[in-house]
């Protein structure tokens, strides 16, 4: 089976390419020949005017499976992903049960195997049930291919527990994702604390209740010598903390959501539950130093943190609201407008942020597209531009900040493993 | 002529100072009828209106449906704790349960800040916030301003000073967005722990010390300090509270002898507010009452009814 991507522009950071050239496909895997002549049984794309990506990875969303199906299940998360133009995404294990065990990881890989349309690597628990008092059974975990752990959305509050963690998580070279948030301080909160929670009356979270637990494990990291991942970094201090620890030397690497780097607080006022998001939406500040880091490279990767939640969760009183925002139907085209479409980041940098750097915070061989590489690949049109319409997603989550919003520069066709899965917005087989 | 333009009144933030004083204007004649012998106009007469609370109240729902009744509305409580919300009912499905009857206006008073707010996008009613969490009560700081107006005959650069737990209290939020509207300088005294961040914006003045915060005022706005914010770590008692924050004939010598003494109720006496000032000329808390079924009238009536004139006559 064969594939060409004709004539488009060729952006792979980690080969420091980016060129107009056509990409030959040959049974999944990335050929070494450019296309010269007639290539026989080939199927054609023509790129032209495209940008031919490395497939992107979102190392952090919530595909609720098993357990809370009604929101979302590895079937049409995976298919969000993929019109997302993601390639590949890594599932936190906050579902009922678990992924604490081999069983229920072996359970993940193989639904994804069956229903996914994209690459789905499951991240594992730190703790049992999430409960922060005993590890999980991490070996196990790594042996039914998880290529992480964390206890996203339950932060480990002792920092025993979490020391244990990051030492044990050391002999497998498994990096450790931390939700770094000091419940005592975050408690009650609703949106982020400052002038918009005074004049919403709203009970605010500090950003020092992220940046406790960051220079906590950030210590803790420091004295296990572990490889920290710190997920979703929100404010100014924290992408200071964390500059401050790559300067030192230390294994640390970290994610920023697009809706942190595009939302502020201000935008709650609305009483809109859609904006309701942990940790929340910070301020003009927190963003400033937020694409600073992603500049500096301090920030080594965008993650959406997919949360899609059913609809009852989100029309409702905002207090009673659920957290979180559906987000990889929405991530790339963000980013391209407001970042790359700003001049804030060049296009080459907002590959890395999807592909080169995610791949290299979870040691995969991905996110480049070296010949003899499987062939996962994400087409951007440039020019699109769209207004975001959740009824048209296809999450389950139709919870977005966004909609209504028009950006330009979407995702247009995806690759993966040689197969295209996705193009202009809709599933290949839906076609 | 000015008239309320939007469908809702959730909050004296997102009105104009030209509303606020069409409302307090409205106020005057509203005021006449509640002391009249037959305290009825047939104005609002094949009107309804419903008054849905989810928390405890005792002036605000008794002066909206009197308020209501004076005007010849139709008006019906719902009595939360007896409702169907107790069966489970979601929000949205009471408030279109209740819509489907006919109501004109829906008066809303929940716990959780924003709620109004999300009620009025799902509802054909007009809906007034009656207190909604920390956010606004909009229809208590009109009647603070309109008994301020009554006493002083103006709000142009009135001093006034809002005492207590500014960070949890809506009544504050709502005065502090209507004074400043009209040249108040505003000033909050109370424990560190209950003022929030960023007051400066709002050109609020913040003081520690109560007898600082009450050099020169013309008014003082007195909250009331609820008990569980003592329980939740904010302060060390309630009798340091009252040491430091108790407004008292002796603390009021510092504002002097015209000072106006406000307090929206229900009063902790001896603890916020000494009980012999409480019942002295100086605090007007009681005719504060009267301008709240005042006020809410005048608000049913520019929602409900038809011109101002018309109520005139």
């Amino acid at each position: 089976m064969k594939l060409l991507i004709k004539g488009g522009r060729v952006i792979d950071p980690a080969n420091e390419t980016n060129e107009i050239r056509d990409i030959l496909i040959i049974d999944g895997v990335i050929s070494e020949i450019e296309s010269e002549g007639e290539i026989p049984d080939c199927e054609i794309i023509d790129a032209s005017g495209k940008l031919v990506c490395p497939g992107f990875i979102d190392l952090h969303v919530h595909l609720r499976e098993p357990g809370f199906e009604y929101k979302e299940d590895i079937a049409s998360g995976s298919r969000a992903a993929a019109v997302g133009g993601f390639t590949t995404v890594c599932c936190m294990p906050n579902t009922n049960p678990v992924i604490d065990n081999l069983a229920v990881a072996t359970f993940v890989k193989e639904r994804a195997r069956k229903t996914a349309v994209v690459n789905v690597l499951p991240i594992g628990a730190i703790s049992k049930k999430q409960a922060g008092e005993e590890l999980s059974e991490i070996a196990d975990l790594v042996a039914a291919g998880c290529v992480a752990i964390s206890d996203d959305g339950r932060p480990v509050s002792r920092a025993n527990i979490m020391r244990n963690a990051l030492e044990y998580a050391k002999m497998f070279a498994l990096p450790v994702l931390s939700h770094c948030e000091e419940l005592s301080l975050s408690q009650g909160g609703l949106m982020h604390e400052g002038y918009y929670s005074t004049i919403y009356g709203m009970k605010g979270i500090p950003a020092a209740s992220e940046e406790i637990m960051i220079a906590r494990d950030i210590i803790l990291a420091e004295l296990t010598g572990a490889h920290l991942h710190i997920c979703h970094a929100s404010t100014r201090g924290a992408v200071e903390q964390i500059r401050n620890a790559k300067a030192r030397g230390l294994s640390i690497s970290c994610e920023v959501t697009p809706h942190h780097l595009t939302l502020t607080d201000e935008m709650v006022g609305t009483y809109d539950a859609d904006t309701k998001v942990y940790p929340p939406l910070r301020s003009q500040d927190d963003i400033q130093a937020l694409i600073d880091g992603l500049i500096d490279g301090t920030i080594d990767c965008i993650a959406t943190d997919h949360a899609p939640h059913h609809r009852e969760s989100k029309d409702c009183e905002y207090e009673l609201a659920s957290p979180g925002i559906s987000g990889l139907e929405t991530a790339v085209a963000v980013i391209m407008d407001r970042l790359v479409g700003e001049g804030i980041l060049d296009v080459e940098e907002m590959v890395a942020l999807f592909t080169v750097g995610p791949a290299s915070v979870l040691g995969l061989a991905k996110g480049d597209l070296k010949p003899g590489k499987t062939a996962d690949i994400t087409i951007l049109d440039p020019d699109m531009i769209k207004t975001v319409n959740p009824a048209e997603f296809y999450s389950k989550g139709k919870n977005t900040p966004y909609k209504g919003m028009t950006f330009k520069g979407w995702p247009w066709l995806t690759v993966v493993n040689g197969r295209v899965i996705a193009r202009d917005g809709q599933i290949k087989d839906e076609f | 002529m000015v008239k309320l333009e939007k469908k809702d009144l959730l909050g004296l933030r997102d009105l104009s100072r030209e509303e606020i004083q069409l409302i307090l204007d409205t106020s005057v004649p509203m005021k006449d009828v509640i002391g009249r012998d037959i305290k009825k106009v047939p104005t609002l007469r094949g009107k309804a209106m419903v008054t849905v609370f989810y928390e405890p109240s005792t002036r605000t729902r008794t002066s909206f449906e009197i308020a209501g009744k004076y005007l010849s509305a139709d008006t019906v409580n719902l009595a939360v704790a007896s409702s169907s919300v107790q069966k489970g009912e979601s929000l949205k499905d009471t408030i279109k349960t209740i819509e489907v009857m006919g109501f004109d206006l829906m008066v809303m008073r929940h716990a959780m800040s924003g709620t109004p707010h999300y009620v009025a996008r799902n509802t054909n009613m007009r809906v007034i916030n009656a207190g909604d969490g920390a956010n606004e009560h909009p229809t208590q700081a009109l009647l603070d301003m309109y008994s301020i107006y009554e006493k002083k005959g103006t709000l142009e650069g009135l001093k006034v000073a809002i005492v207590g737990d500014i960070l949890h209290s809506r009544v504050a939020r709502s005065n502090i967005y209507g004074l400043s509207k009209f040249g108040c300088e505003i000033r909050v005294a109370g424990p560190s722990t209950l003022i929030p961040p960023g007051l400066e914006n709002l050109g609020v003045k913040t003081y520690y010390s109560l007898e600082q915060a009450l050099r020169g005022v013309d008014v003082i706005n007195v909250l009331r300090i609820q008990k569980e914010r003592q329980a939740s770590g904010l302060f060390p008692s309630m009798d340091e509270y009252a040491n430091l924050y108790m407004l008292g004939p002796e603390k009021l010598k510092i504002a002097g002898d015209e000072v106006l003494v406000l307090h929206p109720g229900p009063i902790n006496r001896g603890v916020e507010i000494s009980g012999e000032l409480a019942d002295s000329s100086q605090a007007y808390i009681n005719e504060q009452v009267t301008n709240g079924v005042a006020v809410r009238m005048a608000l049913l009536f520019l929602m409900m009814g038809g011109s101002r004139d018309e109520i005139a006559n």
